[in-house]
């Protein structure tokens, strides 16, 4: 076997880079192909059973919401009398709020688009291909960057008084650097350390659209002013 | 108990169920295949799954929430249909039937509209859930294109049926929404005219709102959904969280 050269086994993490996996046979060599030991099951029972509880708990589970709560009636439609506040179904709540703090084609055409562009690229983006941790080898750049762009995008929120995304914006930021280096920490900085940016972004967009719901839904009175969800007449 | 056993038996050995159902029963693996590959619902299966997608941590079961929803959503919506005129204003009449006149009238329209909500917020989480798996990638791509669309379409049905009942909620919930297509530069006046049938809310937006809550949006969320799905079998099955690579390859 000495006289056979060495062999270069490229490995990349970056599936772009290197596609497909390449193997080289050649005569003299026998490549041992990695072999997964997967356990496979008959689907049925073992899939069908599962499929068909499920649904019947999502009924039942249903069933049981439809004969303890009704659905909401009010009176009849008035194109006269508009009730204050006017509230869109829950899932359009976060983008009403942000009909408050920003100008109508910024919040209702412009943040919505990006946000739909953002998903459909998420599976064609080399930087979600990759999946590298966040703070990984010589990150000093990445962070001051990242610091930048974090601090710019508060300065904007706040420009705009924009309080409930300022807040969860800082708070996701916050963490987001408290990784920085965890890999030696707890557990918990250890588990964030390996977090990527992308899943960061995504943390984020969920923890602002989360609270936007939630105070657009119990803490938004007449003019979209702030009240508590105890106080009369404030029903959503 | 013997008795209807052998009746049992009987019955399913009989050749008319034969017809029916052309294998005998599943107490081969063979016959265990025919059952999935016999059955054209049941064929977007293949004959055997990988045992570990099984696993609740492995999707959550979330797609399948959504789908669930999505099929309680047909039945209750069709059978809503027959109760209801999308006119102004006996479609606000229709839900004071439902309520008080029609047998069941009440819990049909309170399933169909839990439903609603849990099938966008089972979608939404779905929707995390592949992220964080990162299930999108290679080769499920264009899958998570299809199944972003997929969302939208559940965004709009849920939307269209919000105007149907026609009470305050409904009018003014949809106004604040059209108001804001309204924004959308060039197209925006267009687009919102188009969907409303008019200037502002009224009868022909009602009418408008109906047929693409009724038609347009349930046939194109159904030819998505068995594209999504059928994918999800011509990709290898779900995909569970990022594996590690169990071993490397050995070159001897």
């Amino acid at each position: 076997m000495s006289s056979v050269p060495p062999l270069d086994v490229v490995e990349s993490a970056d599936p772009l880079a290197m596609p497909r996996r390449v193997a080289l046979v050649r005569p003299d060599i026998r490549p041992a192909v990695r072999t997964t030991e997967e356990p496979y099951v008959m689907t049925f029972p073992n899939l069908i059973v599962r499929e068909v509880i499920l649904f019947q708990l999502v009924v039942i589970g249903l069933s049981l919401a439809a004969m303890l709560f009704d659905a909401p009636l009010e009176g009849i439609a008035n194109p006269l009398e508009t009730p204050n506040p006017a509230k869109a179904p829950w899932y359009f709540l976060g983008l009403q709020a942000l009909l408050h703090y920003f100008p109508p084609v910024v919040a209702g055409v412009l943040m919505p688009f990006l946000v739909v562009v953002a998903l459909v690229v998420i599976p064609y983006a080399r930087i979600n291909l990759s999946a590298q941790p966040l703070w990984k080898g010589a990150d000093t750049l990445r962070a001051a960057a990242l610091a930048a762009s974090t601090g710019g995008l508060i300065a904007l929120f706040a420009a705009f008084r924009c309080w409930p995304i300022v807040v969860p914006t800082l708070a996701v930021a916050v963490a987001m650097f408290a990784a920085r280096g965890g890999e030696r920490g707890g557990a918990l900085r250890r588990t964030l350390a390996r977090v990527t940016l992308p899943e960061w972004i995504m943390f984020w967009f969920t923890v602002v659209a989360g609270i936007l719901t939630v105070v657009g839904t119990f803490f938004r009175g007449p003019g979209w002013s702030f009240v508590w969800p105890w106080a009369a007449g404030t029903a959503g | 108990m013997r008795a209807t056993e052998s009746l049992s038996r009987r019955l399913l050995d009989s050749s008319v169920y034969r017809s029916i159902v052309r294998h005998g029963t599943a107490d081969t693996n063979r016959n265990r295949s025919l059952v999935v590959f016999e059955n054209l619902f049941l064929h977007v299966h293949p004959v055997k799954v990988r045992e570990k997608t099984l696993r609740f941590r492995h999707t959550y079961w979330l797609g399948g929430i959504s789908l669930a929803c999505a099929l309680v959503l047909i039945a209750t919506g069709i059978l809503l249909m027959f109760y209801y005129h999308p006119s102004v204003p006996q479609a606000y009449r229709d839900m004071k039937e439902l309520s008080f006149v029609v047998d069941n009238g009440m819990f049909l329209r309170n399933m169909h509209r839990w439903a609603a909500h849990l099938m966008v917020f089972a979608s939404f989480l779905h929707m995390l859930r592949v992220f964080f798996h990162r299930a999108y990638r290679p080769p499920r791509q264009f899958n998570w294109v299809i199944g972003v669309v997929l969302l939208i379409v559940t965004l709009l049905l849920s939307y269209t049926g919000y105007l149907l009942p026609w009470d305050q909620l409904a009018f003014w919930g949809v106004s604040v929404g059209t108001n804001m297509a309204k924004e959308a530069p060039l197209l925006g006046e267009k687009v919102r005219f188009l969907l409303l049938g008019g200037n502002i809310v009224s009868e022909n937006a009602l009418l408008r709102f109906y047929v693409l809550h009724c038609v347009v949006l349930p046939v194109g969320l159904l030819l998505l959904l068995s594209v999504h799905i059928w994918r999800v079998r011509k990709d290898g099955g779900v995909q569970g969280p990022p594996e590690e690579p169990s071993g490397r390859e050995e070159v001897q």
